[in-house]
């Protein structure tokens, strides 16, 4: 490997990685410059059993897409409908229970519920269907609503931001992902995403709920209109932000998927790139826990992987999973247990049940 | 092994393959369970830079033709043919097959893969004359058949199979596909195809076409019944094979589909799996220079990352997929994409013909070129349409 580290002329940021050196952004384009998957697998990998060994986590969970109605236009979302448009779609609480009972003989340890910005449901709604899920499964981990719901719930209940984290932690909220974030850079926002929160706003948003005690995850959404550079300058932005509150449970690259979208001209990300951008924000993100290979989005083969090239999380079964398929995904809306144990096993890796704090549900038993 | 003891296995297959040693069985067996997958890949692209040093990576337009689906042998990993005497059977009239190479010959492409089935109406006169007739009429390369189809046309044609090769040859059959080489293991043989040619009667057919001059491709499928130990019994005698002869032109390996053939209990191999059965392909046989991706069965994604897994070759713009697709894995890739894959990946992609000669490097895409690539719209679905031009399936 040494020849190959040479030869791609990443043996200084090699060293560093030896060292527990923090990487600087021209590393990270550096990296970026970087054909050879291998080399920045090896790299990355260092990092990742540094910090995970051979585990890999994995959970069991149920998403609730509960609106697809959603007033921010964003040009890469194959997902939303206007406002007022028949095609729209707004859960019920009473669906959403019934949602969580469908699933009841599941042993689902974390739902995870995102939606569009649908503005005219009420603040009481945000804090009814949380309620409504733990009535129906008490011990399940409520992971729910990006930061763009957050400033919504906000907006529409006209009440501080801090009594809005009060308000959902009472309600039964447990955690948040990490959508919304797309790319933190204002000329990728004006561009694709301008009715949402700016990314300044985004990440005060998290660092707002880290304050308040929650756990959130962060993303980025990749293989669209971004350069390098942005791809870079995001993760750093992520990185100050986590030195900053120690908030961020994981980090999970989105592959942009073009069907159905206003920017369907566009290809779709390559397997190389999958994997280039789990490698790099592994090296780049030094004081993340976790790095997360959706394989929703890159696929369920791109993803087992990826297991080699940084990431140390696979997600989950996800049962019937709804926005990303809208945009063309391929692949399936679930997977068992058992296929995601047999993927992560077959990687040489130790796989182990979390909840969606990372707690172990349960370690699987050797085959 | 534990981790340090695959290190130290890397190692020394590294340092072995510098001094220009050879991998030994032994060794690729223990490969096998090297889980570090970017050493595995290291150590193959280290080949591959050896054998093609050059970073380009070579493609054909080429299409499949496949003549009939009319087949007695009943492999229990195909979903693609029909017994004899089935209302669903088919074999292209001459009309068909003109419009299948006229298309062909409009996109620049010259490689038409004539395979089919072992179907008893087709005796060596049908393919001597079809095959005169496509030479006289157009520039194309004839990369036909299979073993097990001319086995079975010598057999019922009655002639030994030397003459049968030599006739066809003069007919035009310019090279004969690797297909059906399956695992070439007579336990792993047995299971799937008792009907077919046993491991030395393929060896000896690949002989035989080398001996008069056809030279041929070399595959593998794996992922069904056969284990770690009969993979590299294959590929040793694959190499042994190119030692004797050097007739290989490349090598292909492909994952059992299991989707809609008769074992379908069978969990469908992993990407990983893929990725490091290619890795020690590509340091074992040192002695066949073209190893060639299979997107057909991997998809795009997990064909483009094994441009750094020893493959120099992206195969063809298959116009027209039977076997596979029915089997219910469709992958589909128009020529900018494919390009599109090869230069993210680092590499400038070059056209060649089927003896991989290199003829053209693709012309630099223009940028709307470059944002009109149809993207890899891929099917991953065991789901409903039969391919165009083809009968459905059956509900065996």
């Amino acid at each position: 490997m040494q020849d190959a580290i040479a030869r791609a002329g990443l043996e200084s940021i090699h060293r560093k990685v030896i060292e527990g050196e923090r990487l600087s952004g021209d590393d990270g384009l550096a990296l970026f410059a970087s054909p050879d998957i291998n080399v920045l697998g090896h790299l990355a990998n260092l990092v990742r059993e540094r910090r995970s060994g051979d585990l890999c986590y994995f959970v069991r969970n149920q998403h609730i897409n509960y609106t697809n109605v959603c007033n921010k236009d964003c040009t890469f979302c194959a997902f939303y409908v206007r406002p007022g448009d028949p095609a729209g779609y707004t859960l019920s609480v009473e669906d959403v229970r019934r949602r969580v009972e469908e699933q009841i003989h599941e042993p689902v340890t974390e739902v995870h519920m995102v939606a569009g910005i649908n503005p005219r449901l009420p603040y009481d709604y945000y804090m009814d269907i949380i309620r409504a899920v733990k009535s129906v499964r008490p011990n399940v981990t409520v992971k729910a609503y990006t930061m763009v719901e957050i400033a919504e719930i906000a907006r529409v209940g006209r009440r501080p931001i801090e009594r809005v984290w009060e308000d959902l932690k009472a309600a039964g909220l447990d955690s948040l992902p990490g959508g919304g974030a797309e790319v933190l850079s204002d000329r990728v926002h004006a561009l694709t995403f301008r009715l949402k929160q700016t990314p300044a706003e985004w990440l005060s948003m998290a660092r707002s709920a880290h304050r308040a005690g929650l756990r959130s995850n962060a993303t980025m959404l990749y293989g669209h209109i971004e350069t390098h550079a942005e791809r870079v300058e995001h993760l750093l932005r992520l990185r100050e932000v986590q030195d900053e509150t120690g908030g961020f449970l994981t980090f999970i690259p989105l592959a942009f998927h073009p069907e159905n979208t206003e920017m369907a001209h566009l290809p779709s990300t390559t397997g190389m790139d999958d994997l280039r951008q789990i490698a790099i924000a592994r090296l780049m993100l030094d004081n993340f826990d976790h790095i997360k290979s959706f394989w929703i989005m890159v696929s369920p083969q791109i993803s087992q992987l990826s297991l080699w090239y940084g990431a140390d999380d696979m997600d989950g079964t996800i049962i019937r999973e709804e926005i990303t398929h809208a945009a063309g995904a391929r692949t399936p809306q679930g997977l068992t247990r058992s296929q995601l144990v047999a993927l992560i096993r077959e990687a040489g890796r130790r796989p182990v049940e979390r909840d969606a704090l990372y707690r172990p549900v349960a370690a699987v038993a050797a085959a | 092994m534990n981790a340090g003891e695959q290190a130290a296995l890397i190692d020394r297959v590294r340092e072995q393959r510098a001094r220009g040693e050879r991998l030994a069985p032994a060794d690729a067996r223990a490969l096998f369970d090297c889980h570090d997958l970017p050493a595995l890949g290291a150590l193959a692209d280290a080949e591959r830079w050896r054998l093609w040093p050059d970073a380009e990576v070579t493609y054909v337009i080429g299409r499949n033709l496949s003549y009939t689906n009319v087949c007695w042998v009943r492999c229990r990993f195909c979903a693609f043919y029909r017994p004899p005497g089935s209302s669903e059977g088919y074999t292209y009239d001459r009309d068909l097959i003109a419009a299948k190479i006229d298309e062909l010959v409009e996109m620049g492409g010259r490689e038409v893969l004539f395979q089919g089935g072992l179907n008893p109406a087709l005796k060596l006169d049908w393919y001597l004359d079809t095959f005169r007739w496509i030479k006289s009429t157009w520039d194309v390369h004839l990369h036909a058949l299979s073993p097990a189809e001319i086995l079975y046309i010598a057999h019922i044609s009655s002639l030994p199979l030397d003459r049968t090769l030599g006739q066809l040859r003069d007919a035009g059959l310019d090279t004969v596909p690797g297909a059906g080489g399956e695992i070439l293991v007579d336990r792993v043989r047995k299971i799937l195809a008792p009907g077919k040619d046993m491991a030395d009667e393929w060896i000896d057919f690949m002989r035989t076409c080398h001996r008069l001059g056809i030279r041929t491709s070399s595959t593998m499928m794996y992922g069904s019944v056969e284990t770690l130990d009969e993979r590299v019994e294959h590929l040793d005698r694959l190499r042994g094979l190119q030692d004797e002869t050097g007739g290989f032109n490349s090598f292909i390996p492909w994952s059992f589909q299991p989707e809609l053939t008769e074992m379908p209990e069978i969990p469908k191999a992993s990407a990983f799996d893929y990725l490091r059965t290619l890795a020690i392909a590509r340091i074992y046989l040192d002695n066949i220079r073209s190893i060639q991706a299979s997107w057909v069965t991997q998809g795009p994604k997990v064909a483009q990352v094994s441009l750094r897994f020893g493959v120099n070759d992206f195969g063809s713009t298959v116009i027209e997929e039977n076997v596979v697709s029915a089997a219910g894995t469709t992958y589909t890739m128009d020529l900018p994409e494919m390009e599109r894959l090869i230069r993210d990946a680092g590499f400038m992609p070059v056209r060649r013909d089927t003896h991989y000669n290199r003829l053209a490097r693709a012309p630099e895409p223009s940028p709307d070129q470059a944002i009109s690539a149809t993207g890899a719209a891929y099917l991953n679905s065991a789901a409903t349409g039969a391919p165009a031009g083809m009968p459905p399936r059956p509900s065996r």
